[in-house]
């Protein structure tokens, strides 16, 4: 692990705005792992706020797709899309009245005292609730351990410099993360649960100790290091125990669910809201005011970035972090259920860099957060050697970056390990 | 704005350094041990790490012309291996040696291999080895400090005086931690080679697992087995003279032709130690650390190959 510049001055201490409506939201049909979802509204139907508009008959993975706005839809076609290039999205007029669709009623503690953990699922999965931290795997499943978990652990790490959509909605939204947390545990049946949040966000680490306080909850602080939010650090670093190769953390009977995520389940159950918005920080050098601001899913790019402002014209717009995020080439794309932030770099941060020879430094094998030797996996590339590839670790990756942050050669490192995992033989 | 935003592959932050620093980083680290070296020896010692300097450069940018590929000697590293041949270099050669042993360091060493970063034996240590068995009187006559002064005056290095079974008693420790006894240019002031050790080390371009292991080593094995019966040899004098100060903390340490992994790299040193060790006390060569450093490099592939960290989630 590697202590990075956070960056994350320019957002911390701002509040969650909410976003001025939309004119237009495209929102893909395709925001999480598994298959995409089929329409379920044709052009020139007239939509409700949170109402579905795609899903699959399949029992394939997969969480359904709600509308983010009233209004009309004017279209159903391809529209950029920040993960997968292009995906289809349905492309709605908004009537700016919010309408909600009908049979939203708020729950009452009492009632949702009295859901079962399938309840809960049912409402989780309906409610189209996916896994914020960045795989957008459905929460729905991950909620249906086979077996119980002994701790659960939530992720607060937000590890990646720049962003600070988690460390807000920690700050801003407390309680209603505990009551999310809650609904976990009854699902996974854990024994005991760990808030986990790095010592850079000081303010969620003492409001979440002051809510915990006399629960059996515990707040952990951990170092603030990259890339402390990973899964298999997290385990790592908080159980002492490692995921075996090939395994789920269920297989060491634990769980990880992201902060974003519980709320997403704490409004899903008590709200009986789809996830159709959520926290985003647009942030970076080029922003004239940096926010994080509460924005509905299929919103523009653009929209976010003109509401906070330029100093000057980015030349890279970054959908996420700087280490893991992926550079976009227009700024129509929309915001999806994993954005958690915007990041425009300029000129300054983005000097292309030439790549030399390996020196042989080691940096990246001493960097790899999971005992990789990276140098000799891209020899291994170069040479086509899959096999080699393979045997000093390639299919391990965790795509973190560190490797290719650190090269002083500037060699795209992380690049080359996921090409080799694409190409070893199954 | 579209049509010049940049689309590139993850991550899109990088850290500051770059290899061309690191490299003349080094150079800047061994300029003390340099300057002494021209102090102790006269401007002629100046003279040929010029010239070695220059041969290297050279070498390296015709090579580079030749075979039509980029020229990259901005990156320090053609510089740097001058330098360092110069620095293995008695100050009484004369000043073909040192463009020789630059050209043989360059065009064998490193180009023949397929150039940057995939020579396996250390460069300008291949050089010395070629000038050693190629013109071994000149390689091994030294002369004595300031006698450029008066006529030069040749003397035994205070490690090959040892091996005749003479010891050169008016050398204090004290001297040869100054670097006031005979030599070669770069390795005789210990003060000034640890000075920017120092440097590097707490800019991070090298790490303590190398040097600390093969001087270590060299210091045990000297004091174990340097003297009749055990644990009486004089391990110190050991680790003052000689190259071991600068072999260890700035040959033995070239990232291209040492190991990757910390662990790799303690193995490495301690190798090179013994190898070191042997030579110096029962081998034929007064002072060991070039070859045991070519050795080690030789066997760097496969210590990198056994030597690996455990991945997570394995066992």
């Amino acid at each position: 692990m590697v202590r990075l510049e956070e960056n994350k001055k320019f957002t911390e201490n701002r509040p969650i705005e909410k976003l001025p409506l939309p004119k237009l939201v495209y929102v893909p049909l395709i925001q999480h792992l598994g298959k995409p979802c089929e329409a379920e509204v044709k052009v020139g139907d007239v939509v409700m706020l949170g109402q579905r508009i795609g899903s699959i008959e399949a029992k394939a993975v997969h969480s359904h797709i709600h509308a983010s706005v009233s209004g009309k839809v004017l279209a159903i076609d391809n529209w950029p899309h920040p993960v997968l290039g292009t995906a289809k999205a349905v492309v709605i007029e908004n009537d700016g009245k919010d309408q909600k669709a009908q049979g939203t009623v708020l729950r009452a503690q009492e009632e949702v005292d009295r859901l079962t953990a399938q309840d809960i699922r049912d409402i989780v999965f309906e409610a189209g609730v996916v896994g914020m931290g960045g795989a957008s795997f459905p929460t729905h499943i991950k909620l249906n351990p086979p077996k119980s978990v002994e701790t659960l652990i939530i992720n607060g790490a937000e590890c990646e410099p720049y962003l600070t959509s988690d460390s807000r909605l920690m700050i801003e939204k407390t309680a209603e993360i505990i009551k999310g947390i809650e609904l976990v545990k009854k699902c996974v049946r854990a024994k005991e649960v760990i808030i986990a949040i790095e010592e850079n966000k000081p303010e969620a680490i003492k409001d979440f100790e002051k809510a915990v306080a006399g629960t059996e909850y515990r707040v952990r602080v951990l170092e603030s290091a990259y890339p402390q939010g990973g899964e298999k650090q997290l385990t790592q670093n908080i159980l002492g125990k490692e995921i075996p190769r090939g395994k789920l953390p269920f297989d060491i009977g634990t769980s990880v669910q992201n902060v974003a995520t519980v709320f997403a389940i704490y409004e899903a159950v008590y709200l009986a809201k789809p996830l159709y918005e959520r926290v985003v920080t647009v942030t970076g050098p080029c922003v004239a005011n940096p926010k994080n601001l509460l924005a509905r899913i299929g919103t523009q790019f653009k929209d976010l970035i003109s509401f906070c402002g330029l100093k000057q014209d980015p030349i890279k717009i970054i959908s996420g972090g700087p280490m893991m995020g992926i550079a976009q080439y227009t700024d129509q794309v929309p915001v999806i259920k994993s954005t958690n932030g915007i990041l425009l770099l300029d000129q300054e941060q983005t000097s292309s860099f030439t790549e030399v020879f390996c020196s042989r430094c080691g940096n990246c094998v001493r960097a790899c957060p999971v005992g990789l030797l990276p140098t000799l996996i891209n020899l291994s590339c170069k040479k086509k050697n899959w096999q080699s590839a393979k045997f000093y670790g390639a299919l391990d990756c965790i795509e973190c970056g560190l490797c290719s942050y650190v090269c002083p050669s500037n060699i795209n490192l992380v690049q080359s390990i996921k090409r080799a995992k694409m190409e070893i033989p199954k | 704005m579209e049509n010049r935003l940049i689309v590139s592959p993850s991550p899109h932050a990088h850290i500051d350094d770059s290899v061309a620093k690191i490299m003349w980083a080094v150079s800047l680290a061994l300029l003390p041990a340099g300057a002494a070296g021209v102090y102790f020896f006269g401007l002629k010692a100046l003279w040929i790490i010029i010239l070695g300097i220059v041969s290297a450069v050279a070498t390296e940018i015709i090579l580079q012309k030749l075979s039509k590929s980029k020229i990259t000697v901005s990156d320090g590293s053609a510089f740097l291996t001058g330098l360092l041949l110069a620095y293995n270099l008695p100050p009484g050669v004369p000043f073909w040696v040192p463009i020789v042993g630059s050209f043989f360091a360059i065009f064998i060493g490193k180009f023949v291999f397929g150039g940057l970063g995939k020579n396996i034996f250390n460069p300008a240590l291949a050089g010395r080895a070629f000038l050693m068995a190629s013109w071994p009187s000149l390689m091994t006559t030294f002369v004595k400090p300031f006698g450029y002064k008066y006529d030069a005056i040749t003397s035994a290095t205070p490690l090959a005086a040892l091996k005749e079974g003479k010891v050169m008693e008016h050398i204090s420790n004290l001297n040869l931690f100054f670097g006031n006894r005979p030599g070669c240019i770069g390795e005789v002031c210990v003060l000034a080679l640890l000075a920017g050790a120092v440097f590097l080390l707490i800019k991070g371009y090298i790490s303590w697992h190398i040097p600390f292991s093969f001087i270590g080593t060299v210091g045990f094995f000297t004091c174990v087995f340097g003297a009749k019966g055990l644990f009486n040899g004089d391990w110190l004098f050991h680790i003052l003279s000689g190259g071991l100060i600068l072999g260890a903390f700035y040959m033995a340490t070239d990232y291209v032709t040492s190991p990757l992994t910390r662990k790799g790299q303690i193995i490495f040193g301690i190798g090179c130690g013994l190898i070191t060790g042997v030579i110096r006390l029962w081998g034929g060569y007064p002072e060991g650390v070039c070859y045991a450093i070519l050795i080690m490099n030789a066997a760097t592939p496969l210590i990198d190959r056994y030597v690996r960290p455990r991945i997570y989630g394995t066992k």
